[in-house]
């Protein structure tokens, strides 16, 4: 289908900012009287504060004020408090100071004196789960359902449990989280290959570029808060909650974000700190972070320590398989088993299935949703694991995978469910051809020490959800103002999205503006832009905002001009009869009719489904023109899936460790493409995100002291310009979701699990089908294997160098 | 046990970077200088040249080209991504050479020019040719990264008009972008350089 805007290059409107300069993230922005916040931080893994004495600091000239824990609300527990004096990780923010400049702040945490009880640590959740191990809280190292609901308590392996596991044998022990589908006995018994692997991959942090900034201050009741978020309207609610004021007391302004990731998905607690803060003093506060800070209270990703059985059939299908995962849920006890886990489920389609696992808590950093989390890593240790059953059936990996591949039928997930399309096979086929699967595999392989290795992975989450709500405003000069909740983090949604809406009034993009970046403009509801989710659900709020305001203009002409509506069709930024075009009227006349008209038509009045927000939106633009306003209250049945498939040539220095990847292609399978240099950048940007996590980026936490080792960028790693491929090639499916208006779904996670799985796959594949079963696999580790030193990768040891 | 310590390891110049209220409140650069100053006396107005203009400026002694730039001359193109020279985001041109502004000092730039991305575009608004390079193949993505990537574009490209894309990205390898846009980035330079059409 050919549109006018849908699957069309543009220019977003803040590109041109953020190529001279002008865009305006948290930090920019300043007010008058405007003081600073420092935060005083955990020095050890574990332990309570029992006095603080800030007198000293109070006196300085140039502080205004000091926040503490008990300045907040009660906050939940376990969790990732703003301030406190329960001390689970190093870098843990315990009070903050306010001052007329950073420095004397700083200076100030200097005076401050406390005691600090400490307490016993643990940076390996194997550590805490064998039996006599610490507990990162005193009361437990899980969350565990009890009489209460989920409580804190220990969970404790036997010493035979935690060796068998660390040996890549199934563990004789209890889990917190259990679910099965099939007949598993029965599965694996039609299986003649079976493949039985442990494997650890490592948490890391997001590292987002932009330290997160947050400014805050208080005039007539009403808070405006600067901040750095994924979404913009997703902020509201719980942000006013966090505040304790009125939703139509806040004013929360983003006008730019500098990178997510899944770190910045909802308000996180530390945004408590300026408000509070502020109102404490009485003077606008900004709270601005180091980089040192962000590694500490960023987010991280959750790592793994698990056990998997494949059993696979002779025809190549995956008959069974059983998976065990020990999330490192850091002092925030996150952990995304369950999903890793139902990710194999959607890739390979196992007719019987079980996941066991717990999510152990750990005295370092909080962990949290990043990119694909539990998927992505998951299919990065799975692509050797299948690998592996491909090779011992003699059958071609990308055959294995396309014989396995999700189709409209299958049913994914724990629950069996449905999907709202798949055209998986379709991908595989189109990235094999543009990658040229064949010709690669057969090519040389060995030129002195170096060694070429060829490799396929998938990628996948699921890409949409439903419910939100839509809204646009028709001016009096016929312009279209496209209100957006949807934040402006690097991917371009927020107008890729709004494009639906343009797409549905058949308007022209420069007669287009878009409404964004500050709650007080009127902004509806919107997702919280984690999960892929943004393109699938806001083109579908978008659609039906702008199928609202269609109706509600014909309504308008149909009463003018006689006639019904189903009379009436728009073209050309009018409205107009069908039979006779020249009877109608522009899009100018019918808003300024809506305008006369009232009710329903200017915003007087609108649905009661809307969320709160979105009311709170429409309240503000009422009686400015014609308002469409409407929630998604469209069909979807199923999870829309974002599928990927890539394809990468390594190419790996025997003498050295090191590898380079030489070749990289991506196909996306995420339906209609909506934005193509959007979706470039979500498969590329994905990409590059994949190729830190199989080579590169980890936490090392010292289990002696309970400190990071490594909380710089430079250690970290993020993949610089040299540890990516020259060009990379990307493409897409392009074949419409039934469940979208326009047929689009996401991609933005699926894209990086793909290529950390693809490169895991071309590593097995250089070194003769060794399996490292771990992320990321770095130089020593090849280094030891080549040299046949047997790098010990059933030990699931964690904080490795 | 009792402790009176920070979470911090020793900063490269301890203050410095902290001292935002010098742009907002003169008692705060009272408080920040008195405290920070060394024994020796130190000029403190300069003189500096950034984007073709000579801006007078109260500077500490151990203040930052990112701190000047940013929080006194309110030039915030120049993003603090690490303060510490492991991302590139404050990338400045000095005399045409790529320098990171955090991890250099006001004083040493004196006699010298300093470019930020405020100064390349022209005086009616029209973008740089390494902007509009950029634009069209739409090289940001969070944008963080981007004034830097662009004035080490721009400074590749007056040494080698022409570079192949592997020089580009050895040249470019000082700026991290976590965003992963850098096959979009090396579409500009070669954009940029009349490479690509």
């Amino acid at each position: 289908m050919t549109y006018m805007h849908i699957g069309k290059d543009f220019t977003p409107p803040c590109a041109e900012g953020k190529i001279t300069g002008a865009a305006r993230y948290a930090e920019d922005f300043k007010r008058e009287g405007m003081v600073f916040a420092r935060l005083l931080t955990s020095p050890v893994p574990s332990g309570m504060v029992r006095n603080i004495d800030v007198s000293e600091a109070l006196r300085m000239d140039g502080v205004v004020g000091i926040l503490t824990a008990e300045d907040l609300p009660e906050q939940a527990r376990p969790g990732i408090p703003a301030l406190s004096n329960e001390l689970t990780y190093v870098g843990q923010p315990i009070l903050a100071v306010a001052a007329i400049s950073e420095q004397i702040a700083e200076n100030a945490l200097e005076r401050i004196r406390m005691d600090i009880e400490r307490r016993s640590f643990v940076v390996d959740p194997l550590d805490s789960l064998v039996e006599g191990g610490p507990n990162a809280y005193p009361e437990g190292n899980v969350m565990m359902r009890g009489e209460n609901g989920m409580e804190l308590r220990p969970l404790k392996w036997s010493r035979q449990a935690v060796e068998d596991f660390r040996a890549g044998r199934e563990p004789a022990a209890e889990f917190t989280t259990e679910w099965s589908y099939g007949d598993l006995n029965a599965a694996f018994a039609e299986a003649t290959v079976i493949i039985e692997e442990p494997f650890v991959t490592a948490g890391y942090p997001h590292h987002s570029l932009e330290p997160r900034t947050c400014m805050a201050y208080w005039e007539n009741g009403r808070c405006f808060f600067h901040g750095s978020l994924q979404s913009q309207s997703a902020a509201n609610a719980p942000l006013s909650r966090m505040l304790g004021i009125e939703l139509d007391q806040l004013v929360f302004i983003n006008e730019t974000t500098g990178g997510g990731f899944g770190s910045r998905i909802g308000p996180y607690s530390f945004m408590s700190i300026a408000g509070y803060l502020s109102r404490k003093v009485n003077r606008p506060v900004q709270v601005r972070i180091t980089r040192e800070e962000e590694f500490f209270i960023g987010s991280a990703r959750s790592g793994m320590q698990g056990w998997i059985k494949v059993g696979v059939k002779p025809d190549g299908k995956v008959a069974a398989v059983d998976v065990i995962i020990v999330n490192d849920g850091g002092s925030s006890g996150s952990g995304s088993g369950s999903s890793s886990a139902g990710a194999i489920s959607v890739s390979y389609q196992p007719a019987a299935m079980r996941f066991r696992g717990a999510s152990v808590f750990t005295n370092t950093t909080p962990r949290g949703a990043q990119r694909g989390p539990g998927q992505n890593e998951m299919h990065a240790i799975l692509a050797p694991v299948m690998d592996k059953a491909a090779r011992q059936l003699g059958m071609d990996r990308v055959e294995f995978r396309r014989i396995n591949a999700p189709d409209h039928n299958s049913l994914i997930e724990a629950n069996q469910g449905p999907v709202t399309s798949a055209y998986m096979r379709e991908a595989i086929d189109m990235g094999a051809q543009m990658f040229d699967w064949q010709a690669k595999v057969n090519q040389p392989r060995r030129n002195g020490s170096k060694v070429i290795g060829i490799g396929v992975g998938e990628g996948y989450h699921g890409a949409g959800n439903n419910g939100f709500d839509g809204l646009i405003r028709i001016g009096p000069d016929g312009r279209i103002y496209l209100h957006t909740g949807v934040g402006n983090l690097g991917t371009y949604s927020y107008a890729a999205t709004v494009r639906a809406a343009a797409e549905v009034l058949q308007c022209p993009w420069e007669n287009c503006e878009i409404v964004r970046a500050n709650s007080d403009r009127g902004l509806p509801h919107s997702s919280g832009q984690g999960g892929s989710n943004t393109i699938f659900t806001h083109t579908r709020t978008n659609y039906v905002a702008a199928l609202d305001a269609v109706i509600k203009m014909k309504e308008i002409a149909a009463a003018e001009l006689g006639g019904t509506v189903d009379d009436y069709s728009i073209d050309g930024s009018r409205v107009f009869k069908t039979a006779t075009p020249a009877e109608g009227l522009t899009y100018a006349e019918a808003a300024q009719r809506a305008i006369a008209l009232g009710g329903k038509y200017s915003g007087a009045e609108y649905p009661e489904d809307l969320n709160d927000l979105t009311k709170l939106a429409v309240q503000k633009i009422a009686g400015t023109g014609l308002v469409g306003v409407s929630k998604d209250n469209l069909e979807k049945n199923g999870t829309a899936p974002g599928l990927a498939i890539a394809f990468a040539e390594v190419e790996l220095d025997l003498d050295t460790g090191k590898f380079e990847i030489r070749d990289y292609t991506a196909v996306a399978e995420c339906g209609t493409v909506v934005h193509p240099k959007g979706l470039s950048h979500g498969m590329n940007g994905g990409g590059v995100w994949g190729f830190g996590m199989a080579g590169f980026e980890r936490h090392v936490y010292d289990p002696q002291n309970g400190l990071p080792a490594n909380v710089g960028l430079y250690q970290s790693k993020p993949p610089t310009f040299l540890d990516v491929p020259l060009a990379m090639h990307t493409a897409a499916v392009n074949l419409p979701d039934p469940q979208s208006p326009f047929g689009a779904r996401g991609i933005g996670e699926p894209a990086m699990g793909c290529a950390a799985a693809a490169v895991m796959s071309a590593l097995t594949d250089a070194l003769d089908g060794h399996l490292f079963n771990r992320t990321p696999v770095t130089p020593d580790m090849i280094i030891e294997h080549v040299a046949q030193y047997t790098y010990n990768n059933k030990s699931l040891k964690t904080n490795t160098f | 046990m009792s402790v009176n310590l920070r979470l911090t390891r020793r900063r490269f110049i301890k203050g410095v970077i902290y001292s935002s209220a010098a742009a907002l409140s003169g008692a705060g650069v009272y408080l920040a200088s008195a405290q920070s100053r060394p024994a020796a006396a130190v000029e403190r107005l300069l003189s500096i040249n950034v984007n073709g203009r000579t801006r007078r400026v109260d500077v500490l002694p151990q203040e930052t080209l990112a701190h000047t730039l940013r929080y006194k001359l309110e030039l915030t193109g120049t993003k603090l991504g690490c303060n510490r020279g492991e991302c590139g985001a404050c990338t400045v041109l000095i005399d045409d050479v790529t320098n990171y502004a955090c991890s250099t000092l006001t004083h040493s730039v004196k006699q010298r020019a300093v470019t930020t991305i405020e100064g390349l575009q022209a005086a009616d608004g029209q973008l740089h040719s390494v902007q509009q390079a950029f634009l069209d193949e739409l090289g940001p993505q969070c944008g963080f990264c981007t004034p830097g990537q662009v004035l080490a574009t721009v400074a590749l490209l007056k040494s080698n008009p022409r570079p192949t894309r592997e020089e580009a990205r050895e040249a470019l390898a000082g700026n991290l972008c976590r965003c992963g846009a850098y096959d979009h980035y090396l579409n500009g330079v070669m954009r940029a350089s009349g490479q690509l059409s």
